[in-house]
């Protein structure tokens, strides 16, 4: 009886055909409702949360690392090409995306030492943040003719090799009249509107999510299980290896644009290593290969680390007694502390590789009624 | 057959490393008819020949060997200290197979540590004291966050490897509430000497002299101790060598607290010619010492220590060409340089061979 109890697998279903497809059908009207709820309450939160309240950032942060995680998981986690390059893709993304919508009247005031610089013109902000996905991609395709050849610990440090690369060239003091050399890019239009980057965050991980169910996403997972099998049946390994790098760079770009809007101001010191090993732990407690589990892990990551965490920061005291440990950076510690538990003894992160869904919610759900009712039955007779 | 084959390759990768340490040392001089810019003697001799040439002649001479004369010193200095990194990073890649993205921030604590002792005690206590708590955090951190993941894919380990970089940089940035704290005076190692026309630290002086010295010693121990040969055998074959009988744990262990052991000294002669060290500071030399590795050949301690010298030349030479106007781009170099490596010899310029198993 014990035994039996742990078995709990799909192929242990103990529901009718039509059941199943019935549960199906349902789990899709639900997953529809929850995101048309999603989406009707967050105007509302937006409106009800007072100013003052960390709510708002932290999902408009979260949301945007969910983007860049999901598009790294995609390139470690579903095609394993351990790749430590996201910030320079989203270093391009933004600066793009901040050189084209720049108002031509504030820009002889940000380009100060570059005479206005050399772009005269903006466009309007939603073209531009496709082309900051357009310019990243167009970036990982040259970057990755010769980097996609190499192997696990080379590609991960060729592209953290890229990525510092695209920091210092854009830093460069010749390019100041595109980039602006190493000074801030502001005044580029912003959005305060907490659904528009849940619209297109959500646009971009659906399309993301669908490109996995298709025939390239089981190529990408068949070269990650085994590159040399996967080749043998017939699996271009450059061709996939390539697009999956482009597709994943164009969504980095993508966040990196959307980064920008959120943050008001760029500079490219910001889009340090540090930032795309952030992204790396992200995926990582969220669990690696599991698109909802980055979404979660993302949001996890920015409430605890802007929010939740944030009174560890300041000096607290009992009384008199002064509470030692706490002040500046001990939020970091603790918060580090909780990652390194994490990548020690939960390596499997939140999801593991599993998706979350409702119809697995509800299938659960039905097969332990189900098993209790075949428990009940053999208790009777 | 291998192993002889290993030896030749060692003994000539470090005749290969002496030599090009004594030409990289005379080149540039020697090119403007001077003696080797490194000991104290050639400096005298330098006046001499000063002197003795013609006023016009040397002037040309003088002008040129003044112009690249501290990029070139600060260059095998330089180098000299990422090879020191270098090696942890290449000691750890043979035997675990793990690139350690957490030495570079070992390196940056053995640093603020230095800062931290110096404060309150004297300076030969610090030292020894920086040097052996510096080797116990690398063992540490071996013990806590990699043994645990022995037998895990090797991504875990290297992503456990970044969490642990991630770790002591916020550490630092604890301790030191974030603010870049000033390295203290080493006696001795932050004199000015005067190289020919040049005033520089005695410490860039002592780097290099300092590295190929630790470098034969560890050479040594590698080729000549039992624990050396253990090294070898369980870079050559992991899970063989398990088999045989060879303490996995204590070898891999003893890498670890050399590799820290190195980086310690490194931080010293590094930070005493920088002096100001702040929480990321290790990032920047810690990856252009991986780079290093992976160019002289990932996995080859003589590999490691061409490459970090040619890296620490190269980037300096960069910087002194046209008066800094592309300083900018010696880090860039440094990426561009490993992209090159890669993709022409993956195997570096002394690493083995891999071969692909189904």
């Amino acid at each position: 009886m014990k035994k039996t109890k742990k078995v709990q697998s799909p192929l242990l279903d103990k529901r009718s055909a039509a059941d199943i497809a019935r549960t199906k059908k349902i789990s899709l009207v639900v997953s529809a409702a929850l995101v048309v709820v999603l989406f009707a309450a967050l105007p509302v939160v937006q409106k009800v949360t007072p100013d003052d309240s960390m709510l708002i950032p932290v999902l408009k942060k979260g949301v945007i690392y969910s983007l860049i995680a999901v598009s790294m998981n995609l390139l470690n986690g579903f095609t394993g090409l351990f790749s430590l390059g996201q910030a320079g893709f989203m270093l391009i993304g933004a600066y793009t995306y901040a050189i084209l919508t720049i108002p031509v009247e504030s820009r002889a005031n940000i380009y100060l030492y570059y005479d206005g610089g050399i772009v005269q013109f903006a466009i309007p902000f939603m073209i531009a943040l496709v082309f900051a996905g357009v310019m990243a991609a167009i970036f990982a395709f040259l970057i990755g003719l010769p980097v996609l050849k190499l192997k696990s610990d080379y590609l991960a440090i060729a592209t953290l090799g890229f990525a510092e690369i695209i920091r210092t060239v854009i830093q460069y003091d010749k390019f100041g009249p595109l980039t602006n050399g190493s000074n801030l890019l502001r005044k580029f239009p912003t959005q305060e509107s907490i659904v528009f980057y849940f619209a297109v965050v959500g646009f971009c991980i659906a399309i993301i999510a669908l490109l996995l169910r298709s025939t390239y996403g089981r190529a990408f997972k068949a070269i990650r299980d085994d590159e040399i099998a996967a080749e043998a049946m017939g699996i271009n390994l450059a061709h996939h290896k390539r697009l999956a790098f482009v597709i994943s760079s164009f969504f980095a770009g993508v966040g990196g644009a959307l980064l920008a809007m959120y943050q008001g101001t760029i500079q490219a010191q910001t889009f340090k290593t540090s930032l795309t090993y952030e992204i790396l732990l992200i995926v990582v407690i969220g669990g690696i290969g599991s698109l909802s589990g980055s979404v979660i892990g993302s949001f996890l990551y920015v409430a605890s680390c802007e929010w939740w965490l944030r009174t560890l920061d300041n000096e607290h005291f009992i009384g008199t007694f002064k509470l030692p440990l706490m002040r500046s950076g001990f939020r970091m510690v603790v918060f580090s502390v909780i990652i390194m538990v994490v990548v020690l003894f939960f390596r499997r992160g939140i999801m593991g590789d599993k998706e979350f869904s409702v119809y697995r919610i509800i299938s659960y759900f039905q097969n332990k009624k189900a098993q209790k009712a075949v428990k009940e039955d053999n208790a009777n007779v | 057959m291998n192993h002889r084959k290993k030896y030749a390759l060692i003994t000539a990768a470090a005749a290969l490393l002496l030599v090009l340490c004594t030409v990289f040392c005379q080149a540039a001089p020697a090119l403007t008819a001077q003696q080797d810019g490194e000991t104290a003697a050639a400096a005298v001799n330098e006046s001499v020949t000063g002197e003795t040439v013609p006023a016009e002649e040397s002037a040309g001479i003088k002008k040129i060997v003044n112009q690249w004369l501290p990029y070139i010193v600060a260059g095998i200095a330089n180098g000299g200290q990422y090879a020191l990194i270098a090696i942890g990073y290449t000691m750890v890649y043979g035997i675990l197979r793990l690139i350690n993205f957490a030495h570079g921030d070992i390196f940056m604590c053995a640093g603020l540590m230095m800062v931290y002792f110096s404060a309150s005690l004297n300076i030969f206590i610090s030292i020894p004291l920086v040097l052996i708590l510096t080797v116990l955090l690398g063992f540490l951190v071996e013990r806590l966050a990699y043994k645990p993941l022995r037998d895990a894919p090797r991504m875990s380990v290297m992503i456990s490897a970044i969490g642990v970089s991630y770790l002591l940089q916020n550490l630092a940035f604890y301790i030191t509430s974030g603010l870049a704290k000033q390295y203290p005076v080493l006696p001795f190692l932050s004199n000015s000497v005067s190289l020919g026309s040049v005033q520089v630290k005695m410490v860039t002086i002592i780097t290099p002299i300092l590295t190929v010295i630790l470098i034969l010693v560890l050479q040594l121990l590698i080729k000549k101790t039992k624990i050396g040969m253990a090294m070898r055998a369980v870079s050559f074959d992991f899970e063989t060598s398990r088999l045989m009988g060879v303490k996995i744990n204590s070898v891999i262990s003893m890498t670890f607290i050399i590799g820290s052991f190195l980086a310690a000294v490194g931080s010293i002669l590094f930070f005493s010619a920088y002096t100001t060290v702040t929480p990321t500071v290790g990032a920047m030399p810690g990856l252009k010492a991986f780079v290093a590795a992976v160019f002289g050949g990932i996995g080859s301690v003589p590999g490691a220590v061409i490459g970090a010298f040619i890296i620490g030349l190269v980037e300096n030479i960069i910087k002194g060409i046209s008066n800094g106007e592309y300083s900018t781009f010696s880090d860039a170099f440094t990426f561009a340089l490993l992209i090159i490596i890669l993709v022409v010899k993956p195997t570096g310029l002394l690493g083995e061979k891999i071969k692909e198993k189904v």
